[in-house]
């Protein structure tokens, strides 16, 4: 047990768990008035549920002793066994609970990620049975696979630092599979859909970059060196990332705030993975060449019509996905001898090899796992609001409550 | 007596609001609304991309007066409002048929 990587890693946990809400005003910001609060809401329901399933079963699931390198047993089910002496098998130096909530958190925002796709069309019933289906389902395994004891993809040798798989490339497919057996908003591509508050979604993105010092430096899952690399790689990707989204936005108007909040996020978002694993300079690299290739995918994205409302796919999706194969070309065992060498460094191809194959493996799963339970639950009690609860907004037909005064 | 309505630009508030007090003009109600005119709205940036804002914030003054005040109320506003670019908005003169005052009940022109 060490007192520093204790204190480091719950800090790191309440780092993490403010991201949640920052996701939820990033997005409450970017849709209309009327579905403000039922944008908030759906985020913040997942600390809610999401946090209580994670102590019932879903770490268990996730880090529990090996079933066939696909899942964790219950042996850790309602905590059992999970207590203040450190696990033996993950983050040696802190105590199992400090390593089982900062997953949690984890968990969360990544069933939190998912919602910007669905906003101001999806019932709230559904997306709530939804995120309990998927967290068991999806979420579970993936998360088991990469970062499990004895996972597959860990054996095989995937890298994924801080969650670029297991987040971000997972929450990213799921989106898109859930959008497409939803559907786009009423008035999508006819009426203009603006902004409930830029200023807000400036707000959560700077919670989210705040908090991603705890979700990538904190997966260090220590306080010293790998810790410091993997913030200045964090921070360093963001700036980047940032600057270069402003930048392409002036080059086409004006730069805009809306823009340089999603570049940050972008470039945050694609550093996750290799945070921990690459000479922290790489950060920029990444930063400024996943904000170009997010950037491009949100235009492409416009132009096949499909309504991932907030671009989960575009910013997480393929960001996630940018940041996995970075990997597999930035990664040095001088930063992390836990990792390997890739194509810059002397490791050829074979790294970039098994990025890919995680790439694949947990896009295709997510994707087609998600369309599947989409499916049942529309199916049966419907995934969609009544025409008329959409027209008149979430906030008012789903919760009764609405984001900014009356008459007075 | 005459209802003017005017759709002005928001931040000519000030100046219409001063030059109807130099006429000794003092009453008005102001709302908010918004409206758009030839120019059909502004467009804004979206993340990549712009989007179209058809309806813009304009504020609404209603003032009610004598029938001899009406040209003199109408000018100043013209006046104070404009800007010469495209949105300045515009001002409506109607007559008005009967007018009350809530607190003593009394009717007429005295009204205004």
């Amino acid at each position: 047990m060490n007192a520093g990587d204790t204190g480091w890693i719950l800090v790191s946990t309440a780092l993490v768990m403010l991201m949640t809400p920052g996701v939820a005003l990033f997005y409450g910001g970017m849709v209309r008035k009327k579905s403000v609060i039922s944008t908030l809401m759906m985020n913040f329901a997942m600390l809610g549920v999401v946090g209580l399933l994670w102590v019932f079963y879903a770490y268990s699931l996730s880090f529990g002793p090996d079933i066939g390198g696909l899942i964790g047993d219950l042996k850790y089910a309602f905590l059992n066994s999970v207590t203040g002496d450190p696990s033996g098998t993950y983050a040696t130096t802190v105590p199992h609970l400090a390593f089982m909530m900062f997953q949690g958190m984890f968990a969360i925002i990544t069933v939190a990620l998912i919602t910007g796709a669905v906003v101001e069309r999806i019932k709230f019933g559904a997306l709530m049975i939804f995120a309990v289906a998927w967290l068991t389902l999806i979420y579970t395994p993936v998360a088991h696979w990469v970062w499990g004891a004895d996972g597959w993809l860990l054996k095989f040798g995937a890298l994924d630092f801080a969650g670029g798989i297991v987040v971000h490339i997972n929450a990213g497919l799921s989106a898109l599979a859930l959008v497409l057996v939803l559907g786009a908003r009423r008035g999508f591509k006819h009426e203009p859909m603006e902004p409930s508050s830029i200023p807000m979604v400036m707000i959560g993105a700077a919670l989210l970059w705040f908090g991603w010092f705890g979700f990538n430096a904190g997966s260090a899952l220590s306080s010293g060196s790998l810790a410091s690399s993997a913030f200045v790689a964090t921070n360093s990707a963001g700036a980047a990332a940032a600057t270069t989204w402003m930048l392409l936005a002036w080059n086409q108007r004006r730069p805009t705030l809306l823009g340089i909040a999603t570049g940050a996020v972008a470039g945050l978002a694609a550093v996750t993975p290799g945070a921990g694993f690459i000479p922290p300079i790489y950060g920029v690299v990444i930063g400024a060449v996943v904000a170009v290739v997010c950037y491009y995918a949100m235009i492409a994205k416009m132009k096949l019509g499909i309504d991932d409302s907030l671009d989960v796919m575009a910013v997480h999706g393929v960001g996630g996905i940018l940041g996995v194969l970075a990997v597999g070309i930035f990664a040095s065992t001088t930063i992390n001898a836990a990792g390997a060498n890739g194509l810059l460094f002397g490791g050829g191809f074979t790294l970039l090899g098994k990025q890919l194959v995680g790439t694949l493996a947990v896009g295709a799963f997510a994707f087609g796992g998600t369309w599947v339970i989409a499916k049942v639950i529309d199916a049966t009690i419907g995934l969609r609001v009544k025409e008329m609860e959409e027209v008149v907004g979430l906030d008012l037909s789903q919760h009764g409550e609405r984001a900014y005064g009356g008459i007075r | 007596m005459k209802k003017i309505e005017a759709v002005i630009r928001e931040e000519r508030l000030d100046a219409v609001k001063k030059a109807l007090e130099t006429h000794g003009v003092h009453g008005m109600t102001v709302t908010e609304v918004s409206g758009r005119g030839q120019q059909k709205g502004i467009s804004l940036q979206w993340r990549v991309g712009e989007y179209r804002v058809d309806f813009l914030p304009k504020l609404k003054l209603e003032i009610v007066c004598h029938d001899d005040d009406c040209d003199v109320v109408v000018e100043s506003i013209m006046k104070a409002a404009k800007t010469g670019r495209i949105g300045d908005g515009k001002v409506f003169v109607m007559p008005v048929e009967a007018a009350y005052r809530i607190r003593t009940g009394e009717t007429g022109e005295s009204v205004v």
